[in-house]
């Protein structure tokens, strides 16, 4: 390929006085050029990165003052709280937990798939609020809310864990919001 | 016993093809990525599904470590330069022309404002240094100037630049309440909405996303 085809193929005879051009090989040594070549591929593979860094929306709730008759209240037949602890832990309950006399069941799960994942606390949460709908239980507005609330001793990758979870089980209503007393005892106690 | 008589094989390779495979892969390497951003410290960010890209212009960063160290970091040199004039006034730093430069040309800063001035004007090798040991920003969940830096930080980035999109990109395995001091504070500024960087990682089949993907396609 790096040579050339030099030679005067069916040229003519020369006469005795006209003197014969020296042949000239044209190959070339390609050696220092592959590495070179390969010595710029080494440092473009080190120095550069392919993909661009992915981001996740997040919206916090607002914490401007509503009128007390403004604000939206939340069924509690449509509410789940996950509370994430230590050891990357999720603490779930039902309901809105706003009766002290009757505590609600808090069971623990964890970000993975499986038997005790949170993914299918979701999911079954999701399928019971759309037939509480079917059977007129529920309007037609109300979607499953989940609520997150991080404790101290969880890390970010626990929440971003549980927004993922809400994107990837289409939740649509969500919220992170701040641990209170009560759910941290619910927490100790387990 | 009779000698075996080895052929004699050249051992000239024809580099050519080899040269063009090179070269090929390089102008691929060159075309198809972008030099990576200068980072102060090491940041493995969780994973998620979302597909958002992060758009080129218009970011203030604020990257988050594992121990809760917080550095600001932002785009264009022009708004660069603005910010850090109106910090030097607001905060008295006394910095100079060289100083301010450094903070121009740099990329991010993780250092309280009293060792802003020494950290401006050291060199970028002495800075990565100081980077491993520097204590962040100061923040924490109040609105006062004076304990919480971060927020100072974001009014005058917010100030030179009202499109400004704010990201956080915290490690992992960072403790919860150290980015709960971040979002705080954004919310102190009425700031709910921000993007979180992640790594992308592939949807769970089976799952409400994945269907919804399949009908979309």
């Amino acid at each position: 390929m790096a040579e050339m085809d030099t030679s005067s193929g069916g040229g003519h005879k020369k006469g005795p006085g006209v003197k014969k051009a020296k042949k000239l090989s044209t190959r070339i040594d390609m050696t220092p050029m592959v590495d070179l070549g390969f010595l710029l591929i080494t440092f473009f593979m080190f120095t550069t990165t392919m993909s661009k860094p992915k981001t996740m929306e997040i919206n916090m709730p607002a914490k401007d003052k509503v009128e007390d008759n403004q604000q939206t209240k939340i069924k509690a037949s449509t509410a789940l709280t996950l509370l994430l602890g230590n050891n990357h832990r999720v603490y779930y309950y039902e309901g809105l937990a706003d009766d002290p006399a009757n505590p609600p069941a808090v069971k623990v799960a964890y970000f993975k798939p499986g038997a005790d994942g949170i993914r299918n606390v979701i999911i079954a949460k999701k399928q019971a609020v759309s037939q509480l709908q079917q059977s007129g239980g529920l309007g037609p507005k109300d979607n499953a809310v989940v609520l997150i609330k991080p404790d101290a001793t969880s890390t970010y990758e626990d929440m971003v864990n549980a927004l993922d979870e809400m994107a990837i089980n289409d939740v649509k209503t969500y919220a992170v919001i701040d641990i209170t007393d009560v759910d941290k005892e619910f927490m100790g106690a387990q | 016993m009779p000698k075996v008589k080895m052929a004699r094989k050249s051992t000239n390779i024809d580099m050519t093809a080899m040269c063009d495979v090179a070269f090929l892969l390089l102008t691929f390497f060159m075309l198809a990525t972008k030099f990576k951003p200068d980072e102060p410290v090491v940041v493995s960010t969780p994973s998620s599904i979302s597909e958002i890209t992060l758009p080129d212009t218009d970011i203030m960063m604020l990257t988050v470590d594992k121990t809760g160290r917080i550095f600001f970091s932002i785009d264009k040199q022009s708004i660069r330069e603005n910010l850090i004039q109106d910090i030097n006034s607001y905060k008295n730093l006394g910095l100079t022309k060289a100083e301010m430069d450094a903070f121009k040309y740099g990329s991010s800063v993780g250092v309280p404002f009293n060792q802003l001035k020494s950290y401006l004007g050291a060199t970028p090798a002495e800075q990565k240094d100081f980077d491993k040991t520097a204590t962040g920003i100061p923040t924490d969940t109040s609105n006062d100037v004076v304990t919480n830096e971060l927020a100072t930080w974001i009014r005058s980035a917010r100030n030179n630049n009202a499109k400004l999109r704010i990201t956080i990109k915290a490690d992992g395995n960072t403790a919860y309440p150290e980015v709960k001091k971040v979002i705080q504070t954004l919310e102190n500024y009425k700031i709910y909405k921000f993007n979180l960087i992640t790594n992308m990682k592939a949807i769970p089949p089976g799952t409400a996303a994945a269907q919804a993907r399949t009908t979309e396609a």
